[in-house]
C-alpha cells in the first residue's frame, strides 16, 4: 500500500513556560539568560529540608488558559511527584499534576483546507521545569545550570485528533497565538519557552484502530514539527510495508540529518512512581477565582480575526496580519475608532508601520506614539495638508522621535502647497524658461511632461500638491 | 544541686531574677557534656562557641530588661535533622557528612529569636529511620539509665542528652514515635504535636506526611513552654496549619477531674512486657483516683497501622532521599565513571542498611503495577485509622496507652531483626498516621530501674489538654526528679 493508503494520527503535548516573575515554588527570578545558577535558592536547588510554596500566579495563568481553551476547571486538583534521577532535576522528582490535573476537556479550532476543525484538548496541568545540563566535550565533563529549575510550565495535551503534519502545525500556531494573547507565554520555540512533543502513529485508511505510536522530541521550530512528523509517517509506513511492526518508543528529531532516531524503547521507559505530593495540599480553585479569571479573558485570536473581517470589512489576509499579535490589533482598534477608512488604515499598517517595526526589530508595545497620533497623520494626508510621500516621512519621524505629526509637519515645513495661484506662478515660470521643451511637447513628445512635473516640484521643494501641479501643467500646455 | 539539674522553667526563673546568667548555665551544660557525653554519646557536634555567644547576647538582654522570651537564655540541643546555618547537619548519615546548611530551619530560627543558646547537634537514627539510634552512621547513643541499653530512637540523642542533663531541653522529630518512644525509654517528656502545628521547613524530611518536630524535656511544664515557642504558622511550609497558638501553660494545673479518658483495648495486646503493663495499669488507676472517668474504647484498625506505616513512610522516604545524588552537596563518589556509577556509588556508600531497606521498600510500593495494591490501599487504611481516632474522640477527651510495649532493650539486641525493631513503634505510629497529637510522660520504672512511659493521645490541636492530662499525673510523682545515675556518683 502507498503512503496515501495510511491514515496518520497525531496528538501533541506542548510545554509552555509561564511568564511569571518568579518560579513556581520559590521566589527566584524566571528571567532568561542570566549567569548559570544565579537564579537559584535552597528550594530550587533541592537542599535538604526545603519545602515548596505555590506561586498563585501560576494557578491564575492555568485557569485563564483553561478558560480560553474551553476547558472544565477542576475545583480540586492534586500535585504529584514524578520520580526519576537526572542531574538537572535537583530533588530527584518533578512536582507536577498527574491523575487530577487543573483543567480538562477543552478544544481549539483550526483552519484546514477542508474548512474549520475542532481539536480536543485532553488536559492542562501545571508543573515545574527542570534545569539544563551543559556538556563540555573538550573537558570531558558535564555542568548543570539550575536557573530554569522551578520555572512554571503548563503542559497542554491534545487528543489524537490531528491527521497530518499541516494540521499539527496549524494547531500549534493557533495554540501559541492563544497563549501569547493571554500573556501567559512568549511563544518562543527556539529558546524553548514553547516546546512540543508529537505522538505519531499510522493506521490503514478506513480503520478505527490506532497503530502503535512513537513520541517525537526535539521539535524546536514549526518547520521541524512538520518535517519530523512527515518523516515519521513515512518511516512507520515503510516499517509496516516491509512486514515489520512499529515499536513503541521515544524518537529524537535529528535536525542535521532530517531523520528521527530511536532514543529509548518502551522497555527502557522510566517507571516514574507517581504519588501525591505530601508537601502540598490539594489545590482548591474557587468559583470566584474562575469567574474573576473569566472576566480577565481577552478577545482571543480567532474571534478577533473574524471581527476584523466583519467590522472593518478587511480582506482575510489583512485581518490575519493585523491580529497576529494582540498589541498590533489593539493599536489598530484604537486607530480605527478615530479614522474611518479601515482599508486605507490597514494599508498603512501592513506597508509602513510593520516595515518600520521590522527594520528596528521593535515590538508594538515600544512604539513612541499613540494610535491617536497615527489617525491624525492619516487625516492630514486625506485633507491634502501633506502628500502621501511626505506622510510616510512624517510617520518615520514619529517612529524615531515620538513627536506629534502636526509638530513635525510644521518643523520641517512639509505642509503641501495647494494654493492654485502659487502653483500657477511656478508653472508659468518653468514653462517660460523651458520654451524648447514646451515646443517638443506640443509637437507630440508627451514624455516631456514628466520633466515639467519634476521641475515644478523641485522649485516647490516637493511641497506642491501633485494633483494640482498635474492639472495646471496640462491646462497651460493646452491639453 | 547543680545548675544542670534545673528544669527549663526553674532556670528561666533564675535567669529572670539575675541569680544565674545564661553564660553560667551554658558553661555548666558544656562542662556536663564534656564529663558525661563520652559515655552517653548523645552529641554528634557541640557548638560551644555559638552557644556561648548566644548566651552572652541573652545576658545582655536580660540585663537591659528586654528578654526575647520566657526561655531567653535557656540552653537546648537539636536533633541533627534540623538545618542550622553554618553548623554541619548530617541527619546521622554519611551521605550528608560535611554538609553545612546555608539557612536555619524555621524552628531553629524561632529558638534563636527567642534567645535560646543552641548547644549542638544530637545523634539520631540515620534520616530518623529507626527506634534505637543504632542506625546512625556515626555511633550509637547510650541510655543514661543503663549504658548497655538504647535510649530509643530516632530522637535517641535528644532524649539521652535531656535525661543525662547535658541540655535543659531538646528538639526531636516524630514520624512514627521518634519523640515519644525515646522519651519513654529515658524518663523524659516527649510531645509530638498535631501534624501541621510545628513547621517542617528546614527539617530534613523522612516521611513528609508524618514528620512532625516537637519538644523533649524533663517535665511537662517545660514541654509546654518550649512548644509555646515552636507552634506557629509558617508560610514556608504549605502543610503548616493556620491555627492560633493557645497558651499551653495556662491550664496546666487544672487536673483531670471530670475528664473522660479512653483506654483503647488494642493497645494492651499480647507481646507487651508485663512490667510495662503493670506500670501503665497503675497509672490508669491513678487517673481514676484523680477524678477522671476511664472509658474502654476500641480503635479497630490499629492492627493494620504497622503495615500501613511501613508502606507510606518508606514510599515517601524513597522519594525524599532521591536528592542525595552526589551532584550538588554532601558525599560524592570520587572515582565514579559516568553518571550511573556516580549515582550508584554515592548512594551505595552514603546510605546505611536501614535507609537502603526503606528506599527499596518504598520504591517497590510505588512501582507501576504495585501502587494500587500497596500505596493506594495503605492510604485508604490510613483514612480508616484516622476515622477511628476522630470517632472515639467524640466520646472521650484523650486516650491513655503505653508508649512502648517494652522497656529499653540492649544495644545490639535487635539490630539484625528489623521486623522486631519495627514492632517497637506499634503503639506510637497510629498517632502519626492519624495526624493527632501524642505525648509520653514518665510513669515509673521496672524492677531493673528502667523507665516506662505513658502515652497520652488527643484531638487535633488539643496539645494543651494532653499537657494538662500528663501534668496531673506528673505532679503526683517524683519521677521527673529522679536523675539517671550518670556519671557514677563521686566520679
Amino acid at each position: 500500500m502507498p503512503v496515501s493508503d495510511f491514515q496518520p494520527v497525531i496528538g501533541l503535548e506542548v510545554h509552555a513556560q509561564l511568564l511569571t516573575q518568579s518560579k513556581i515554588f520559590c521566589g527566584c527570578s524566571t528571567a532568561f539568560g542570566a549567569e548559570p545558577n544565579l537564579h537559584t535558592c535552597p528550594v530550587c536547588l533541592g537542599m535538604p529540608g526545603v519545602l515548596p510554596v505555590l506561586n498563585q500566579r501560576v494557578v491564575e495563568f492555568a485557569v485563564l488558559t483553561g478558560l480560553a481553551l474551553g476547558c472544565e476547571v477542576r475545583s480540586r486538583s492534586v500535585w504529584s511527584r514524578k520520580n526519576y534521577f537526572y542531574p538537572d532535576l535537583p530533588k530527584g522528582y518533578q512536582i507536577t499534576q498527574y491523575d487530577l490535573p487543573i483543567c480538562e476537556h477543552g478544544r481549539l479550532t483550526i483552519d484546514t483546507p477542508r474548512g474549520e476543525k475542532v481539536i480536543r484538548v485532553r488536559r492542562i496541568h501545571m508543573e515545574e521545569d527542570a534545569g539544563k545540563n551543559v556538556h563540555d566535550a573538550s573537558e570531558g565533563q558535564s555542568l548543570v545550570d539550575l536557573n530554569r529549575a522551578g520555572v512554571p510550565l503548563l503542559e497542554i495535551v491534545s487528543d489524537p485528533d490531528l491527521r497530518d503534519a499541516d494540521e499539527a502545525v496549524e494547531y500549534l500556531k493557533a495554540l501559541r497565538d492563544v497563549l501569547v494573547y493571554l500573556g501567559v507565554n512568549d511563544g518562543n520555540l527556539e529558546e524553548g519557552s514553547f516546546r512540543c512533543d508529537a505522538n505519531v502513529s499510522v493506521m490503514p485508511r478506513g480503520s478505527d484502530t490506532f497503530g502503535q505510536r512513537c513520541e517525537l522530541k526535539n521539535l524546536n521550530s514549526f518547520r521541524f514539527v512538520k518535517q519530523a512528523i512527515e518523516y515519521e509517517i513515512a518511516r512507520q509506513v515503510d516499517v509496516i510495508e516491509s512486514g515489520g511492526k512499529v515499536a513503541q518508543e521515544t524518537r529524537l528529531w535529528d535536525t542535521n540529518k532530517g531523520v528521527t532516531r530511536s532514543m529509548r524503547s518502551k522497555e527502557d521507559a522510566h517507571d516514574y512512581r507517581y504519588f501525591p505530593e505530601p508537601d502540598l495540599p490539594p489545590l482548591l480553585v474557587t468559583t470566584a477565582t474562575i469567574e474573576s479569571m473569566g472576566q480577565r479573558l481577552p478577545e482571543l485570536p480567532r474571534p478577533k480575526l473574524q471581527r476584523f473581517v466583519q467590522q472593518y470589512g478587511l480582506p482575510a489576509y489583512d485581518a490575519r496580519t493585523l491580529t497576529a499579535e494582540r498589541p498590533l490589533a489593539d493599536f489598530f482598534d484604537v486607530c480605527a475608532a478615530k479614522y474611518p477608512d479601515a482599508k486605507k488604515l490597514s494599508n498603512w499598517f501592513l506597508g509602513e508601520l510593520l516595515r518600520l517595526l521590522k527594520e528596528e526589530a521593535m515590538p508594538v508595545s515600544a512604539l513612541r506614539f499613540t494610535p491617536e497620533r497615527l489617525a491624525e497623520l492619516l487625516t492630514a494626508v486625506d485633507a491634502g495638508t501633506l502628500s502621501n510621500n511626505a506622510g510616510k516621512d512624517v510617520l518615520g519621524e514619529m517612529f524615531r522621535t515620538g513627536k506629534a505629526p502636526a509638530d513635525i509637519i510644521a518643523e520641517k515645513g512639509l505642509a503641501q502647497v495647494s494654493d492654485t495661484g502659487a502653483i500657477e506662478a511656478v508653472v508659468d515660470d518653468i514653462l517660460a524658461r523651458n520654451a524648447g521643451e514646451v515646443e517638443k511637447y506640443r509637437a507630440g513628445k508627451k514624455q516631456v511632461f514628466g520633466f515639467f512635473v519634476g521641475q515644478v516640484m523641485r522649485a516647490m521643494k516637493g511641497k506642491g500638491n501633485p494633483t494640482l501641479v498635474n492639472e495646471l501643467l496640462k491646462k497651460k500646455l493646452g491639453d | 544541686m547543680q545548675l544542670t539539674d534545673l528544669t527549663m522553667l526553674e532556670l528561666a526563673r533564675k535567669l529572670a531574677s539575675g541569680e544565674v546568667s545564661s553564660v553560667e548555665a551554658t558553661r555548666a551544660s558544656l562542662e556536663r557534656i564534656a564529663r558525661v557525653d563520652p559515655q552517653v554519646r548523645a552529641f554528634l557536634r557541640v557548638d560551644a562557641e555559638g552557644a556561648l555567644a548566644a548566651a552572652e547576647a541573652s545576658d545582655a538582654r536580660r540585663k537591659a530588661g528586654t528578654p526575647a522570651s520566657a526561655l531567653d537564655g535557656v540552653p537546648v540541643g537539636l536533633k541533627d535533622l534540623f538545618l542550622t546555618e553554618g553548623v554541619e547537619t548530617t541527619a546521622g548519615s554519611r551521605v550528608l557528612e560535611g554538609f553545612v546548611p546555608p539557612f536555619d530551619a524555621t524552628v531553629v530560627r524561632l529558638l534563636k529569636e527567642a534567645g535560646l543558646p543552641l548547644l549542638g547537634k544530637l545523634n539520631l537514627d540515620e534520616f530518623a529511620m529507626g527506634s534505637s539510634n543504632e542506625s546512625s552512621a556515626y555511633f550509637p547513643t547510650h541510655n543514661p539509665w543503663d549504658l548497655t541499653r538504647t535510649p530509643g530512637g530516632s530522637s535517641g540523642g535528644s532524649a539521652a542528652a535531656v535525661a543525662a542533663r547535658e541540655v535543659f531541653g531538646a528538639l526531636g522529630t516524630d514520624t512514627g514515635g521518634s519523640i515519644r518512644q525515646p522519651a519513654a525509654f529515658t524518663n523524659t517528656v516527649g510531645l509530638k504535636p498535631t501534624y501541621g502545628r510545628v513547621s517542617r521547613y528546614g527539617v530534613i524530611a523522612y516521611a513528609s506526611s508524618l514528620d512532625q518536630p516537637g519538644p523533649m524535656t524533663r517535665t511537662v511544664g517545660d514541654a509546654a513552654a518550649l512548644l509555646q515557642l515552636l507552634a506557629r504558622h509558617d508560610p514556608l511550609d504549605s502543610t503548616s496549619a493556620a491555627v492560633e497558638t493557645p497558651d499551653y501553660s495556662a491550664g496546666l494545673e487544672e487536673g483531670v477531674r471530670g475528664l473522660r479518658l479512653g483506654v483503647p483495648r488494642e493497645y494492651f495486646a499480647e507481646g507487651m512486657d508485663s512490667e510495662v503493663e503493670a506500670s501503665v495499669r497503675a497509672a490508669l488507676r491513678e487517673y481514676e483516683r484523680l477524678g477522671a472517668t476511664l472509658v474502654d474504647v476500641s480503635l479497630p484498625h490499629t492492627r493494620h497501622a504497622l503495615a500501613t506505616y511501613y508502606l507510606i513512610a518508606p514510599a515517601e522516604a524513597s522519594s525524599n532521599l532521591a536528592r542525595y545524588d552526589g551532584i550538588r552537596y554532601g558525599l560524592r563518589a570520587k572515582d565514579a565513571r559516568g553518571l550511573k556509577e556516580l549515582y550508584s556509588q554515592t548512594r551505595e556508600r552514603g546510605f546505611g542498611p536501614e535507609a537502603k531497606r526503606r528506599i527499596m521498600l518504598g520504591t517497590y510500593a510505588l512501582s507501576a503495577g504495585y501502587y494500587d495494591a500497596y500505596y493506594l490501599r495503605a492510604q485508604k487504611v490510613r483514612t480508616l485509622i484516622r476515622e477511628d481516632f476522630l470517632r472515639v474522640f467524640r466520646d472521650v477527651d484523650a486516650l491513655l496507652t503505653p508508649a512502648s510495649p517494652v522497656p529499653p532493650f540492649k544495644l545490639g539486641e535487635k539490630v539484625d531483626d528489623p521486623l522486631s525493631m519495627y514492632l517497637m513503634d506499634v503503639y506510637t505510629l497510629p498517632c502519626n498516621l492519624a495526624g493527632v497529637p501524642g505525648l509520653s510522660v514518665p510513669c515509673g520504672f521496672t524492677k531493673a530501674g528502667l523507665p516506662v512511659g505513658l502515652q497520652v493521645l488527643g484531638r487535633p490541636f488539643e496539645e494543651a489538654l494532653l499537657l494538662r492530662v500528663a501534668r496531673a499525673f506528673e505532679r503526683e510523682h517524683d519521677y521527673s526528679r529522679r536523675f539517671a545515675p550518670l556519671p557514677a556518683q563521686g566520679a
